[in-house]
């Protein structure tokens, strides 16, 4: 069997820091000591794999998929777009889910108590599987934004939470998107824990007409690049034989 | 530098403090999905030892965090990945996959899976038995990798490379899971420590 491959390292200066004062609580949650670095094994380049049977038919549909006696409330919109790695190639069958809050920025979850109401028509998460061209998509309303306890008036831009797994427990990401146009991104503690400008406008869906749905939904674009994957192996082979 | 086409990965955000309503929604307080992602690591058909696993995720003032979610990927008992490139079968139903949040009001996590087998290094050598853990949290701005080793593998985990390959042999212990046996269940107890004494080992990997 032709050993496996291993996925380039990742750049630091493409991520936040773990210690990052301006977002206080990662100050007692940020490790002190340097992560020690681990050429990738088996353990690394495999990971866990999902298929249709795992997810259910409205599981995209975030207007739909918790609608008890009508539609949500707010903007509907539909997020897509395609989960590449870092050679751009698609990554395919790959599990994206996403969670939010409802319209006027309330998350429906036990433990916010932020003043604005749940919406009894949105649950506000979702999932689907990218297909053969990585490409996915969602239909949803635009979050609000919200308040939270950082500094006293700190505000959450529209934002969109993304969990995605791609093909090895390497390429492992959860990251947030934000909205085009929003004023409130520069001002955010959490977006301002990455150091790269052009990082964070990696962040942001853009507005995307072609992909709106006339008289019923805009669209926004958000593309997701995971690790690359070496596609030569030298003499440091993987695994020994 | 040349400017050869690659594109960058997306930067990563924190999970932040509703994670659950995304990956664990029943955890969130609501009943969305058929079924949650991840509440079974080995099945039903998995052979070897059914074990537990079980702790705590604390932060640098000693306090238990209670808004983490950690996901665990292993090998079955043979030493194989449920994947293309696992190195081999796998009992049907056996992912090697989960999903686990810590308890809202103790911080308290665990997990109930078969323990795995030893599986290949590189280079020719032998890895020790050990289920690879993935973990965020509110304030964690890029998910944190380590590994849970058995304390009750001393032998394979004194040749395990990865261990060895921690320069300070005293931050070796901080990866390996303490038995703490209970009502005839096989339990490990696995601890993370984000910051300060004992901090645990984290991979870039
Ligand atoms: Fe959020």
């Amino acid at each position: 069997m032709k050993p496996p491959a291993e996925y380039y390292q990742r750049d630091p200066d493409r991520h936040p820091p773990a210690l990052t004062p301006g977002y206080k609580t990662s100050v007692a949650r940020s490790p002190r000591l340097a992560p020690i670095s681990l050429e990738q094994s088996i353990s690394e380049i495999t990971g866990p794999t999902f298929g249709p049977s795992d997810i259910g038919p409205l599981d995209h549909d975030l207007i739909r998929n918790y609608a008890k006696t009508g539609d949500p409330i707010g903007e509907r919109i539909i997020l897509h777009g395609r989960v590449l790695d870092e050679n751009a190639r698609p990554v395919p069958n790959t599990l994206v889910e996403i969670w939010q809050a409802n319209a006027g920025g309330r998350y429906r979850h036990v433990n916010d108590r932020y003043l604005a109401p749940i919406d009894p028509n949105f649950g506000g998460c979702g999932r689907t599987l990218t297909d053969s061209d990585g490409y996915y998509f969602f239909r949803t309303v635009k979050p609000g934004a919200y308040p939270w306890r950082n500094r006293i008036n700190n505000w959450r831009p529209a934002h969109i939470h993304v969990s995605v797994f791609g093909a090895s427990f390497s390429q492992r990401l959860i990251t947030q998107l934000y909205f085009e146009g929003d004023p409130l991104i520069p001002l955010c503690p959490i977006v301002q824990t990455i150091p790269d400008p052009t990082a964070v406008e990696a962040l942001i869906a853009r507005l995307d007409m072609n992909a709106s749905v006339p008289l019923d939904s805009i669209a926004y674009r958000f593309d997701i690049v995971l690790r690359g994957r070496r596609s030569t192996l030298f003499e440091n082979r993987l695994e020994g034989n | 530098m040349t400017d050869l086409p690659y594109l960058k990965e997306t930067p990563s955000q924190t999970a932040g403090p509703y994670v659950h309503i995304g990956l664990s929604p029943g955890a969130a307080g609501f009943d969305i999905y058929d079924h949650e992602l991840g509440h079974d690591i080995a099945g039903p058909n998995a052979k070897g030892q059914r074990i537990r696993v079980e702790g705590l995720v604390i932060d640098g003032t000693g306090s238990p965090i209670k808004d983490v979610m950690l996901e665990a990927w292993q090998a079955n008992a043979a030493g194989h990945y449920a994947h293309a490139q696992g190195g081999g079968p796998v009992e049907d139903g056996f992912r090697g996959w989960g999903r686990v949040i810590t308890d809202f009001a103790t911080g308290e996590w665990g997990f109930d899976t078969v323990k795995p087998g030893q599986v290949p290094g590189r280079n020719g050598t032998t890895q020790a038995p050990h289920i690879s853990l993935w973990l965020v949290a509110r304030g964690i701005n890029l998910g944190l990798h380590t590994r849970l080793y058995f304390e009750d593998e001393a032998d394979a985990n004194a040749a395990d490379p990865v261990l060895n390959g921690i320069e300070w042999a005293s931050r070796r212990p901080t990866l390996i899971a303490r038995r703490a046996d209970r009502d005839g269940h096989v339990i490990y107890r696995f601890d993370i420590r984000i910051q300060g004494d004992a901090e645990t080992v984290f991979f870039e990997i």
